[in-house]
């Protein structure tokens, strides 16, 4: 049983993998999942740019997204992968559908993260001459960046249980881990380890987004 | 400076709702340099005709012209420019939290593209001419209602607008707040000779401040004028709100109104009828305020004792200069109730869940 020497690099790797599927699916989960909200809070009706056809059909789009359970867009999203990366299998070809399921969750975040802003500000803004874009760049986003840095620290925290669950399909990372050493070899003592690995993780990236947030929110 | 012609807003139908007429066929002339107000009771559609003017709201028809161009006819673009010369505050401030009281009023001059060096000193200039030059690094939220005020006033005035639109800028305001607002606004429209479109329902405010006023009830102008003729003007709706007087009922002898002003103080027409002529005068009602800086009132006598001498006598009094009249219950127009209702969140409510709840429109 004691064979933690063999273990140990390969739960490093394995975190490792982890960190870099959830880093870069978080960046490109609000490269799009933001101006994604955004679209949809301001062509919403009544809104800075009222477009209520395209907002209904960009609503259906993300409720979609939203409710697929994940392990379903892990094979629906297979051949868009095997399209973009050239494989399914490995922690490359997961930031496909990390990416794919997080971006209409962190999107409808967004949206009301920015509804939250007072009409009034907007208002006020506009009333000095700003164009529309003026208004989400110096308004919308800038006063609800508190509420939109926790809404990204929910999503990583979304992205890290996805990408355990990606692993169950040889995406690589701590879940692949935990299954293969842990669950498939009998080693509750491995399985318990990653646990635990996972919930540090998760603890220290709500912790550090909840101080970020507060020290953004000058109350 | 501002010129509304025939104005109509109307906001559609929407979720079942009737479409509501805000504002209804308004007129509205306000001079250069002119401190005017617009009164009236909640949901009479003043708000929506403060945001007629810069364009905030379209209106349905009608025309605008602010400082001789016509609003009216330019497109998104050419509305943008011009709301550049309208200055606007809010009743609930609308300062950006994420910005310090300095950087609020620098939004504008950064939106109107104006270089960094220049914008500091612009933003030094003005925190000092409202008073704040030692808060430019407080955010809205460690500032006092009247302080943040003072700031959405700087951030109005930064663009060097030839407007100014106040909606209800007072009304959340304490009285000690609100008598230093309105003295810097009374200060400001002096030292840059600003013109003043000031909405409210507090007639202490326009008691205080306006040169003129209107009286809007549901989207129309029911009253208006200058306020030094509207407070002469026999039966004027606005004249009651201005000086209001109880309503008599009980009539005992003969009733007496007299219009005081400088000009005609209400000292000979006592002196006339409780002196010279003996009779037994009593003050029923009324009020005396000053009004624009002067001294205006009415008030109601009742005048008992009279063999025929009172209609001579007040004739007299009338030749004589004296605003001075017989008066039956009821004459009057009653004031309204002009109290908004419970303070509406509306400062503070979710974006764009607006339009037909702004607090003027009703539903």
């Amino acid at each position: 049983m004691n064979d933690w020497s063999r273990i140990a690099p390969q739960l490093a790797e394995a975190t490792w993998d982890t960190l870099y599927m959830v880093g870069v699916s978080t960046v490109l989960t609000v490269l799009i999942g933001v101006p994604l909200g955004v679209l949809l809070t301001i062509t919403a009706p009544g809104a800075l740019s009222p477009r209520p056809v395209f907002n209904r059909a960009l609503g259906l789009v993300v409720n979609l997204g939203r409710s697929l359970p994940f392990i379903i867009l892990l094979v629906l999203v297979a051949p868009v992968t095997r399209g973009l990366v050239g494989t399914t299998i490995g922690s490359t070809a997961t930031i496909v559908p990390l990416t794919i399921g997080a971006v209409p969750f962190l999107a409808r975040l967004v949206e009301t993260s920015l509804r939250e802003v007072s009409h009034g500000k907007v208002e006020a803004t506009l009333s000095m001459g700003a164009r529309r874009r003026d208004v989400v760049r110096t308004v919308l986003l800038p006063e609800a960046l508190p509420s939109l840095v926790a809404g990204v620290t929910v999503t990583v925290v979304a992205l890290i249980s996805y990408s355990a669950m990606a692993g169950a399909i040889g995406g690589g990372g701590l879940g692949d881990f935990a299954i293969r050493y842990g669950y498939q070899q009998f080693r509750t003592d491995i399985t318990l380890t990653t646990v635990v690995l996972l919930l540090v993780l998760v603890q220290l990236l709500q912790w550090a987004g909840d101080r970020w947030a507060r020290r953004l929110a000058h109350v | 400076m501002i010129e509304l012609t025939d104005v109509r807003k109307v906001f559609p139908a929407r979720r079942g709702a009737a479409e509501v007429t805000a504002v209804d066929g308004v007129s509205l002339s306000v001079a250069a340099g002119e401190f005017a107000g617009v009164v009236g009771p909640s949901g009479s559609g003043k708000s929506t005709l403060a945001r007629l003017v810069n364009l905030l709201e379209r209106p349905t028809s009608g025309r605008v012209v602010v400082d001789g161009q016509v609003l009216t006819d330019l497109d998104d673009d050419g509305v943008r420019k011009a709301r550049r010369t309208v200055g606007m505050v809010f009743q609930h401030f609308n300062l950006l939290d994420s910005r310090t009281a300095a950087g609020n009023v620098e939004h504008p001059l950064e939106l109107a593209g104006m270089g960094r060096a220049e914008r500091r000193a612009r933003v030094a200039d003005l925190l000092d001419l409202v008073g704040l030059a030692d808060r430019h690094g407080s955010r809205p939220g460690q500032l006092s209602g009247g302080q943040k005020q003072r700031v959405a006033i700087a951030r109005a005035l930064a663009a060097r607008p030839k407007v100014l639109l106040c909606d209800e800028a007072t009304s959340a305001l304490d009285p000690a707040s609100t008598a230093g607002v309105l003295d810097l606004l009374r200060q400001v429209r002096a030292e840059l000779g600003l013109t003043v479109l000031l909405i409210t329902h507090e007639m202490a405010v326009v008691r205080a401040v306006c040169d003129s006023a209107v009286l809007l009830d549901r989207g129309k102008v029911v009253d208006g004028g200058p306020l030094a003729e509207v407070l002469t003007r026999p039966h004027s709706p606005l004249a009651a709100q201005l000086l209001p007087a109880p309503a008599v009922t009980d009539t005992r002898g003969d009733l007496v109104r007299i219009t005081v002003t400088e000009s005609a103080p209400e000292g000979r027409v006592l002196r006339t009828l409780a002196g010279e002529l003996g009779l037994d005068v009593e003050i029923v009602g009324g009020s005396v305020e000053t009004v624009a800086g002067r001294r205006f009132g009415r008030l109601l006598l009742a005048v008992t004792g009279d063999d025929g001498r009172l209609d001579p006598a007040l004739q007299r009094l009338r030749d004589g200069g004296s605003l001075v009249e017989r008066a039956l219950p009821g004459d009057e127009p009653v004031p309204v109730d002009l109290t908004e209702p419970e303070p509406d969140p509306a400062g503070q409510a979710p974006a764009f869940a607006r339009l037909l709840d702004s607090p003027d429109v009703q539903r």
